[in-house]
């Protein structure tokens, strides 16, 4: 699914986080927004969300406009920072939880529930660990769990949110390629936030670099690198 | 070796001295009374204590005690939620406004509590004529005894899950939004659970004080034997009567409830301490 954004401004209080933003992403692209902190990078991600509501501009999925849309109806699967996993529930229970919120009509049985649960841990490569509380498990385990319960409902757009942030470099690099083969497995267009330039030229196949509520450049790794367009992303890569 | 020796003696004795002043602190000012009332309760031997608590008149004033503790307690219980899930899942205006008013009858002495009860629907008050007119009693009856005690334990509830919500954010509530569920299904299916043991920690609180409270209901309640007596209040009465072995019967029953309660919580505090703190452990 092909995301546009068009003219995005958002302002908390009087400091502007994102200004007049346009930004758009192919179907199927894998897309780093990358920026220093405070460069409005995370804003314009939970905006496409429906996290944040922009005060002005527009959202398009496939074309259709999506501004108004809250973030349940926009069928994305978000992953968080720092996991926000459900702590009382198992992680079979977290991973399910999209497919049981759905409406008596729509809710597949229980028992296509648990299959779907079971192919999902073996998607993120946790098979053994249905069962176990989110407080049992690693922080690298625990983003898969978080991964893998975004995916449940089969959203077209995956969000992630400084997916590796709070992880060791090991691990990180484990994620990394996991999130890179269940992106070309499944074929959804992926956005993912972060501050390391290393992982946004690594993993992604387009990156757009932030700074004060503005894209500097948008452009493939290679592009980046080799023809800067301006003084910050010079001194941003330097 | 021998200063340090000296030194780690003097520091057992000065520990010892705190535990010793700390107990009989808490003997004289907590234990003792709780004796007396016991002691003084069974002063003219069980069948006095069996009659004191059988008599009608202290039978209703445990029924009313329950009653509006069964009435008031749940009426908090919801509006804490709801007051606690506002303030720390939403930003509006206003929000420290509401803040603020929870905890007004925390700093309101309860005498003025029920004295604005009563200038607001007593035959004098500004809703008086009206009430009057409609037939409906609030003041010197139960709605009466039962605003005032919803009044005074309104802040129990909110005060005890609101940093407890404030210290787990809103990442969970979000991924849940994000994962489509709907507002009310978040609120059953991840707030709640995660506030649960808070939450009834704070029901407890709000009970004691419920069958306890004195000051707001007695400007409210007429003191009608019988009628408009609560459980604090006919000790009062009874007191007042000179009738010591009634008046300690009943404060002893009252104690007694005081203790459940205690326990109960003591319980969640060993059991579930660690979830009643506002800690971050996701």
């Amino acid at each position: 699914m092909s995301i546009e954004v068009r003219e995005i401004s958002k302002a908390f209080q009087a400091h502007a986080a994102l200004d007049a933003v346009s930004l758009k992403i192919k179907d199927r692209d894998f897309v780093a927004l990358l920026g220093p902190s405070g460069s409005g990078k995370t804003t314009l991600l939970r905006v496409i969300a429906g996290l944040e509501y922009a005060d002005a501009g527009r959202v398009y999925f496939s074309d259709i406009d999506v501004s108004n849309k809250p973030v349940q109806d926009r069928g994305i699967g978000f992953v968080f920072q720092n996991y926000a996993l459900f702590r009382h529930m198992t992680v079979a229970k977290n991973i399910a939880f999209g497919l049981a919120m759905l409406p008596r009509k729509l809710r597949p049985s229980a028992k296509t529930i648990e299959l779907r649960v079971t192919e999902l841990l073996a998607l993120v490569q946790l098979a053994d660990l249905g069962t176990r509380y989110p407080n049992q498990l690693s922080g690298g385990q625990r983003q898969r769990v978080a991964l893998a319960r975004a995916l449940a409902r089969e959203p077209k757009i995956l969000l992630l949110d400084e997916p590796f942030g709070a992880l060791d470099a090991k691990v990180r690099r484990e994620l990394r390629l996991a999130l890179r083969a269940i992106h070309e497995r499944l074929g959804i267009t992926t956005i993912f936030v972060t501050h390391d330039q290393e992982e946004a030229f690594a993993l992604a196949d387009q990156v757009a670099i932030l700074h004060n509520g503005k894209i500097e450049q948008f452009d493939t790794p290679g592009q980046i690198q080799q023809a800067p367009n301006s003084e910050f992303v010079r001194g941003f890569l330097a | 070796m021998s200063t340090q020796r000296v030194r780690s003696k003097a520091k057992i004795a000065l520990n010892a001295t705190l535990v010793l002043i700390a107990l009989a602190f808490v003997f004289v000012v907590v234990l003792l009374p709780l004796i007396v009332v016991i002691y003084e309760a069974a002063q003219e031997g069980w069948s006095a204590y069996y009659l004191a608590i059988t008599d009608s008149d202290a039978k209703a004033a445990i029924y009313l005690t329950l009653l509006v503790a069964a009435i008031a307690v749940p009426v908090n219980m919801v509006f804490g939620v709801c007051a606690a899930w506002l303030i720390t899942k939403h930003d509006f205006r206003g929000k420290d406004w509401l803040i603020a008013f929870i905890e007004i009858p925390f700093s309101v002495s309860p005498v003025v509590s029920g004295l604005v009860f009563v200038l607001l629907f007593g035959a004098h008050g500004w809703f008086g004529a009206w009430l009057q007119a409609h037939d409906i009693e609030i003041i010197f009856a139960v709605p009466g005894i039962v605003l005032a005690t919803i009044f005074v334990t309104l802040p129990f509830v909110a005060r005890q899950i609101i940093p407890l919500m404030n210290a787990q954010g809103r990442a969970a509530e979000e991924a849940a939004l994000s994962l489509g569920a709907s507002g009310w299904q978040t609120f059953w299916h991840v707030t709640l659970p995660d506030i649960r043991w808070a939450l009834l920690y704070g029901v407890l609180l709000s009970l004691a004080r419920a069958m306890g409270e004195f000051g707001a209901v007695s400007v409210v309640s007429g003191h009608i034997r019988g009628e408009t007596n609560t459980m604090p209040l006919h000790v009062e009465v009874l007191y007042n009567d000179y009738n010591f072995v009634a008046a300690f019967a009943v404060a002893s029953l009252l104690a007694g409830l005081a203790l459940i309660t205690l326990v109960f919580k003591s319980l969640l505090e060993w059991r579930h301490g660690n979830e009643l703190k506002a800690q971050n452990n996701s």
